[in-house]
């Protein structure tokens, strides 16, 4: 051995007892789905099949709202805070207790590392439900008047980069306001959610409370349109949040929409610049760059960009990029053969638009779905990849010379989900702020999430925000 | 050093401007960065190799007013040859010790590869004349030390007296002749990243061989990120024209755990370069035990008791 090589630290999937197939989770019990359809769920990183899930056809979703609706009515609806509370409060721990084998499991279905999805992914999960446990019994003081109603069935659809996070982002708010749900996971990533399911039937949570359908879109639509449903919940991508928008319009249904983001990481002269440079590297290849709050775009004040881009190649460098299950990866395979040809795509018109593209040498697995860290300098605002959301382990790099430069360029999109500002001076953080518009300012920091802190965007980001106190709002009749 | 680095130290004024004109340290981001680098997660093949070079790299230490003769050649023994059991475990980088010490250390280690590192200049306050810090050197020094720990004056530094922080370490390299200087910035009295960048930069300027934490005379000694910060001062350092200084985390390091994290700290932030005892060293005492029974448990697949590890 000649340096420092980190031998192969495998986390065990022995833990996780995967069964060959999973049928539909309604009314508290796994069944098979009327339709018969079915799809299989792939581990990116080898292309390996790891089960075969059910596709939930209509009739399905309707078995699915109307099992929802019974346990809002009989059960959920006429339940106290406090015996909620308690079920959630059940709920989190069994996920803590469980951690690891979802961690795992989340890695293999998503692509995701495990360093990520055990210290990161898994923890905030068991977060997001302590957090809103804790409200269930506390409604009156949450702002929304003295006793807030729930809104009844939630028809919730999630995406496939933090699968279980966003399960969370979901019901553990509309559970505490008590409403019941239906959840439906992303088609390439359905096993946490119905290993969740499994933790639902172990908590003893009354039937029908949580019912999980899996499919595709067509699945997704049945639920967004179903007559049945009072809220609907989507995080995804800008184009489907626009068609949901369109199909619920003129009805009773509630809606909050999270979509897609371009969001510019602003690193001014006098930041601090080794975390500034980590925050960059943690701000677009954190989760394979598949994060809608990304920092996609890079805006470097003209002073420093030299060193700025020398201490980002050099760390970048220093990634190491393989095995989702290996301890020491920092990133893992890209989600589906699908997300991996749009990376591709974008990033092969990034060159021919006369971007200079560099990625720092990197052997990548012969099988399974990857793309190596990739940055883009000489870009300008007039590209497509600094303005279409590339959802990969791809940063467009752009400068500008004054803080009102920062501001219009970081401002220039359609999205404002989040930024991010680097710099010593605190007068300028909070000058910076006010005139971002994005949902989520990070200061000297990126990507850095806790459940009490609402998160959501502006203009073609969506609307309503999850987290906090403010998340109950998408969840009660206010 | 380059002329750009040399013309900082012409005046307290331009050494001021430089040293404040550093970037920043954001203290939530380094103790991030060296978080997550502790979760590496280090086995088997790579952990015998990160043991053996940890061992290569300890500065085995004693520095106690009661420490006596015999107690110093036990501990020279010990570093000569850690593992008794076993010929193929290497010897320490250094013994650690009081000047008053060092002829006895002198004869113990003679022909043996083994440094002898003197602690020097007053430690651990550093307050004493200049005249008196300088005669402690020349003396340990004359005395058979090759390597020197020097204290840097805290005082002066935490009130801004740049130059007179500056000026002193020139003295004591100067002291020093052919022995190597190790300056001690006790970052623990620092209290700040920023401050800790800044006196890294300081010692460098002039000419210290090593940077090197902590006394392990106060409450808070070496840390990762601490470390770490003195490593990206050691790199920028370099790539800005000046010579390359090694770096040692001293204090509180005990276990091989421990001690792998740090190299994992060293490797991803500095890289090879300063995978070696002449550029990266531990100060430490009881970390040599763990790192022994770690290795042999390694070798054999079981722990042998503390019991077959020398207490010296």
């Amino acid at each position: 051995m000649t340096g420092f090589e980190y031998a192969p630290a495998p986390e065990s999937r022995a833990i996780v007892d995967l069964q060959p197939s999973y049928g539909l989770f309604i009314g508290g019990t796994f069944v098979e789905p009327i339709d018969g359809g079915s799809f299989k769920s792939i581990n990116p990183a080898s292309e390996e099949v790891l089960a075969e899930v059910a596709e939930a056809g209509p009739a399905d979703v309707d078995r699915a709202v109307a099992a929802a609706r019974t346990a809002y009515d009989e059960v959920w609806g006429p339940m106290s805070g406090r015996d909620r509370a308690k079920y959630l409060y059940r709920l989190a721990r069994i996920i803590q207790e469980r951690a690891r084998e979802l961690a795992v499991l989340e890695s293999l279905d998503n692509g995701k590392p495990i360093r990520e999805s055990r210290d990161v992914d898994i923890p905030l999960v068991a977060a997001h439900f302590f957090y809103y446990a804790g409200w269930a019994d506390k409604l009156p003081h949450a702002g929304f008047g003295p006793s807030p109603r729930p809104l009844g069935v939630a028809g919730q659809i999630i995406p496939w980069n933090f699968p279980l996070l966003m399960l969370a982002w979901k019901i553990a708010p509309a559970l505490a306001a008590g409403n019941t749900v239906v959840l439906k996971p992303a088609e390439t990533t359905p096993l946490t959610a119905l290993l969740f399911a499994e933790i639902c039937q172990q908590a003893d949570l009354p039937p029908g409370v949580v019912n999980i359908i899996t499919g595709a879109g067509a699945t997704g639509q049945a639920l967004v349109t179903h007559a049945g449903v009072d809220k609907v919940a989507f995080t995804g991508s800008t184009e489907v949040g626009r068609e949901i928008a369109r199909a619920v319009a003129g009805t009773r249904k509630k809606v909050t929409l999270e979509l897609g983001g371009k969001a510019a990481n602003v690193i001014f002269d006098d930041a601090p610049i080794d975390q500034a440079v980590e925050g960059i590297v943690n701000g677009i290849f954190f989760n394979q760059g598949h994060v809608c709050c990304a920092g996609s775009r890079l805006l470097v004040q003209e002073s420093v960009y030299d060193d700025v881009l020398s201490f980002l190649k050099r760390r970048m460098a220093r990634l190491r990029v393989g095995d989702p299950l290996d301890k020491n990866t920092d990133i893992g395979a890209i989600n589906s053969s699908a997300q991996l040809d749009r990376i591709r795509t974008l990033s092969d018109i990034g060159s021919s638009e006369g971007a200079e593209r560099w990625s720092p040498p990197c052997e990548l697995p012969d099988r399974g779905f990857w793309f190596a860290p990739t940055i883009f300098t000489g870009v300008t605002q007039a590209h497509r990849i600094a303005r279409e959301e590339i959802f990969g382990p791809v940063l467009s790099v752009l400068t500008f010379r004054t803080p009102a430069e920062a501001v219009e360029k970081a401002n220039n999109t359609p999205y404002g989900l989040s930024a991010g500002v680097w710099t010593e001076k605190g007068s300028r953080i909070l000058w910076m702020a006010d005139r971002l518009r994005a949902g989520v300012v990070w200061a000297n920091t990126f990507n850095k999430f806790d459940p009490t802190s609402p998160f959501g965007g502006y203009k073609e980001s969506g609307y309503g925000r999850e987290g906090g106190r403010q998340g109950l709002e998408g969840y009660l009749d206010v | 050093m380059g002329n750009d680095l040399a013309a900082v130290t012409r005046s307290d004024a331009a050494l001021r401007a430089f040293l404040h004109g550093l970037p920043g340290v954001d203290q939530v981001g380094a103790e991030q960065r060296a978080a997550m680098l502790g979760t590496r997660s280090i086995k088997t093949t790579a952990k015998a190799w990160a043991i053996d070079l940890a061992i290569r790299m300890v500065d085995l230490t004693t520095l106690e007013g009661s420490d006596t003769p015999g107690k110093v050649r036990a501990l020279c023994a010990k570093g000569m040859r850690p593992d008794p059991a076993d010929p193929s475990c290497p010897s320490v980088a250094a013994i650690c010790i009081y000047p008053s010490m060092v002829p006895v250390a002198a004869e113990a280690l003679a022909g043996s590869g083994v440094h002898i590192a003197s602690v020097a200049t007053a430690f651990p306050s550093g307050q004493a004349p200049l005249d008196v810090k300088l005669a402690d050197t020349k003396a340990a020094v004359a005395a058979g030390a090759d390597e020197i720990d020097m204290v840097i004056n805290r005082g002066a530094f935490l009130a801004g007296r740049y130059l007179e922080v500056f000026e002193e370490i020139v003295a004591v390299k100067q002291a020093c002749g052919a022995a190597h200087l190790k300056v001690i910035l006790e970052t623990g009295e620092l209290a700040t990243y920023d401050n800790v960048r800044r006196a890294s930069w300081l010692a460098m300027l002039a000419d210290s061989d090593f940077i090197k934490t902590s006394t392990g005379k106060v409450g808070v000694a070496a840390t990762l990120p601490v470390t770490l910060v003195m490593l990206e001062a050691v790199r920028d350092f370099r790539a800005l024209g000046g010579r390359q200084v090694g770096v040692k985390p001293a204090g509180g390091i005990r276990t091989s755990k421990d001690a792998i994290k740090y190299l994992v700290v060293v490797n991803e932030t500095v890289g090879e370069d300063w995978l070696d005892p002449d550029w990266f060293r531990f100060g430490a005492s009881t970390l040599l035990n763990d790192l022994l029974m770690q290795r042999t448990k390694l070798k054999t697949g079981v722990y042998s008791g503390p019991d077959y590890f020398t207490l010296d």
